[in-house]
C-alpha cells in the first residue's frame, strides 16, 4: 500500500517504499547513490547492490574513499535506457529510494520512479501538465511579465479549431449537394457558402465543446487524450484563454448564422431557416448547460441529427428550396457513421468524463454493450443504403458503399482488443473516421455517376 | 576552455544518460536521469516545463551534481565520473531560447528530436522547456568504473582553496 504525500516530483507521487520498488532496485546491474556532502553539493557514486525486498534493506558496496554517510539520508536509485543508434534511446525507466544507511545496510522509507511500459510518456506528460502550468506561473510572477506557453498561428488555429475534423461536415454538405444536382438543382456559390458556412458552424460546435469540458473538468481529468479524443486542450495547456475561446466560438458561430441568413434571404426558403436554427440548437445545447446533451449520454444522437439531417437536409434545401424523402433517408447513414466516430471516441474518454459526470453512452454502458452497439449501428447504417437502393429511394450506384462494410468489421474487432488501451485505440479510431470518408465518397461517387448517366441518355 | 580531464570529457561526449542530483525543498538529494550535453567549457541539461519541479530545487539551491555512471548508456566506455557544480536554469523565454542555446547539441545525440519538433503541435508543453547550464567546480573519476577503488579529485582552477 502507498500513499502519496509532499515529496512529488511532476505527477507521479513519491509514496512510502514497498518491497515492489526493492525489487524493481535489484533488477539494475548497479545503483547510484547520492548524498548531500558536508561541503553542501550533492554527491553521487556507482555501486552495486544486495537488496532484500522483503526484510527492506539494501546491502551496498562501500565505495572506495567515499564513507556513505549515516547522519543523513541518501538516495539511492536504478536507472535504465536502451540506446538506439541514429535515434537516441527508448526504455526508460528508473526508481529512487530514500532512506538512511546504518553503516551496513541502507533502509529505505520513501519511493519514486517512471517506467514508461507501465505509464506512457505521452500520459506522463498529461499528468504532469499542472506542475508545468504551475511553474509558468511562478516564472511570471518572478519575472513581472506574462509566459505561456506558445504555438505558431498555423498550428493553434489548427489545433483550437479541430480543423482535420472537417470532414464530418463536408460529407453529409457533399452528399445533400450532389442529390440535389441529380435532381436538376445546382447552383455553385451557393454550393460553396454551403459548404463554409456548415463549416463554420462545426468549428463553432468543438470551440464550444472545449469551453464547456474545460469548465467541467473533463479535459484537466483527461490523463490519456489522444488526436482523436479527449478535445483540443488549448485551455487545459494555456495555449489559449476560455474568454479566448469564447470569443473565437461567438464569432465562428456569428459567421456560420451570417451565411444561413444569407442563403435564407436567396433561396427565401423558410424550412432553411427553421433547419438552420435547429442546427444552432443541438450544436450549442450539445455541451451547453443546461441541456448538455452529451453529458447526459445523448451526444451521439444530437450528433446523428446534426451531421446527418441538419446538414444534408440544409444542403439539398439550399439548392431546391424543399425537402424531399431521398435526402432524409440518405442523411441517416452519415448522421449514424459520424455519432459513431464521436461514439467510439468517447470510449478512451470514459474514466475522466466519469469524473467529471459527463455520462456518455461508455461511461453508461459496458464495454461488451458498447461494442455490440457498434456494430449493430453499423449494420443500420449499410442497411439504410441497401432498403434504400432496393426500394427505389436512393439510385441503385449507391449500393458500391457497401463495400465499406469490411472497415466497419475492422473498427468492430479493433474496439473489441484495444477497448482499455488509449494508445493503441487510436489506430482503430483513425479507421472509424475513414469508414465515413470511404463511404461518403463511395456515396459521392454513385451520386456523381448517376449525373453524368442521366445527363448522357 | 573547460578544465574537465580529458576523460570525463570523452564521457560527456558520448553520454545519452546521466544523473543529475539536486538539493529537495527537505534537504534531500533528488536524482532525475538527463541527456547532458557539453560544449567543452559548461555542462548542459534541459527540462520540460511539465518535469519542472527540478528547476524550482536548483533556483532555491544552485548546487548540483552528475553522475555518469552506465556504460551502456555511454556507447561502451566503462569510466565513470561525478561533477559537482553551481547550476543556473535559463527560462527567460521557454519557448525559444533552448532551441537557441542546445538544439544543435540535443540533435547529434537524439536525432530523433527532430521528428519530435515536426509534432510540436501533439506536444506543446513538451517543447516549453528550461535549459540548465551548469559550471563545473570539482570533478571524480574512476578509470574502468571501479569505484571500490578512491576516485581521482580534480578541482576547477581557483577552487583548490575551497
Amino acid at each position: 500500500m502507498t500513499t502519496a504525500t509532499k515529496m512529488r516530483s511532476g505527477s507521479i507521487p513519491a509514496h512510502d517504499a514497498a518491497p515492489a520498488d526493492l525489487e524493481k532496485l535489484a533488477s539494475y546491474p548497479h545503483v547510484i547513490v547520492s548524498w548531500v556532502d558536508d561541503a553542501g553539493y550533492p554527491t553521487s557514486v556507482a555501486t552495486t547492490a544486495e537488496v532484500d525486498a522483503t526484510a527492506g534493506r539494501v546491502v551496498l558496496a562501500p565505495p572506495a574513499g567515499m564513507p556513505i554517510p549515516t547522519d543523513r539520508d541518501i538516495n539511492v536509485m536504478g536507472s535504465h535506457i536502451r540506446p538506439q543508434e541514429g535515434i537516441g534511446y527508448d526504455q526508460r525507466r528508473y526508481v529512487q529510494l530514500w532512506g538512511r544507511s546504518d553503516g551496513t545496510a541502507f533502509s529505505p522509507s520513501r519511493a519514486w520512479g517512471w517506467d514508461e511500459n507501465e505509464v506512457p510518456f505521452f500520459e506522463y506528460s498529461e499528468r504532469s501538465v499542472p506542475q508545468s502550468r504551475r511553474y509558468l506561473a511562478q516564472l511570471s510572477e518572478e519575472k513581472g511579465r506574462t509566459i505561456r506557453p506558445k504555438l505558431s498561428p498555423f498550428w493553434l488555429a489548427l489545433r483550437t479549431t479541430r480543423l482535420p475534423f472537417l470532414s464530418a461536415t463536408a460529407v453529409p454538405v457533399l452528399l445533400g449537394i450532389a442529390v440535389a444536382a441529380s435532381h436538376g438543382a445546382f447552383t455553385w456559390w451557393t454550393a460553396l457558402l454551403t459548404l463554409i458556412g456548415g463549416s463554420f458552424a462545426h468549428l463553432a460546435i468543438n470551440v464550444s465543446n472545449d469551453i464547456f469540458d474545460t469548465l467541467s473538468g473533463a479535459d484537466d481529468a483527461n490523463t490519456t487524450p489522444t488526436q482523436f479524443s479527449g478535445g483540443s486542450r488549448v485551455a487545459v495547456y494555456d495555449l489559449v484563454s476560455i474568454r479566448g475561446l469564447t470569443q473565437l466560438s461567438v464569432a465562428l458561430f456569428g459567421a456560420a448564422a451570417l451565411i444561413g441568413l444569407l442563403l435564407v434571404a436567396v433561396t427565401g426558403s423558410l424550412t432553411l431557416l427553421w433547419i438552420g436554427i435547429a442546427g444552432i440548437v443541438v450544436g450549442v445545447a450539445y455541451t451547453a448547460p443546461p441541456l448538455k446533451l452529451v453529458y447526459r449520454g445523448l451526444g451521439e444522437f444530437a450528433v446523428a441529427i446534426g451531421f446527418g439531417p441538419i446538414m444534408l437536409l440544409g444542403a439539398y434545401v439550399v439548392q431546391t428550396g424543399r425537402l424531399a424523402v431521398e435526402p432524409f433517408v440518405l442523411s441517416l447513414v452519415p448522421g449514424i457513421l459520424i455519432a459513431l466516430i464521436l461514439f467510439v471516441n468517447e470510449i478512451p474518454d470514459r474514466r475522466s468524463d466519469a469524473e467529471a459526470g459527463k455520462r456518455t453512452l461508455p461511461v453508461r454502458f459496458s464495454p461488451p454493450t458498447i461494442q455490440t452497439a457498434y456494430l449493430v449501428a453499423a449494420i443500420v447504417a449499410f442497411a439504410v443504403i441497401a432498403v434504400g437502393a432496393v426500394a427505389g429511394i436512393l439510385p441503385w450506384p449507391t449500393l458500391i458503399a457497401l463495400a465499406a462494410a469490411p472497415i466497419a468489421l475492422r473498427v468492430h474487432r479493433g474496439i473489441k482488443v484495444n477497448y482499455d488501451s488509449p494508445y493503441t485505440l487510436m489506430a482503430v479510431m483513425g479507421t472509424n473516421v475513414n469508414l465515413n470518408l470511404v463511404v461518403g465518397g463511395l456515396l459521392l461517387l454513385a451520386y456523381v455517376a448517376t449525373i453524368v448517366v442521366t445527363a448522357l441518355i | 576552455m573547460g578544465w574537465l580531464p580529458e576523460p570525463i570529457e570523452q564521457l560527456l561526449e558520448v553520454a545519452l544518460v546521466g544523473e543529475l542530483t539536486v538539493i529537495g525543498r527537505d534537504g534531500r538529494p533528488i536524482t532525475h536521469p538527463l541527456i547532458p550535453l557539453y560544449d567543452g567549457d559548461k555542462i548542459y541539461l534541459h527540462s520540460s516545463t511539465l518535469f519542472s519541479k527540478k528547476l524550482e530545487h536548483i533556483k532555491r539551491d544552485a548546487r548540483v551534481s552528475l553522475a555518469l555512471t552506465d556504460p551502456v548508456a555511454m556507447k561502451g566506455n566503462t569510466d565513470r565520473a561525478t561533477i559537482q557544480g553551481t547550476a543556473r536554469v535559463i527560462e527567460d523565454d521557454p519557448h525559444s531560447d533552448w532551441e537557441r542555446l542546445i538544439l544543435d547539441l540535443w540533435r547529434q545525440k537524439e536525432p530523433a528530436i527532430n521528428d519530435f519538433l515536426k509534432a510540436r503541435v501533439a506536444l506543446p508543453l513538451f517543447f516549453e522547456r528550461a535549459v540548465i547550464e551548469i559550471t563545473p567546480e570539482r570533478a571524480l573519476y574512476w578509470a574502468d568504473g571501479k569505484t571500490d577503488r578512491a576516485p581521482v579529485e580534480t578541482v576547477a582552477p581557483g577552487q583548490e582553496a575551497a
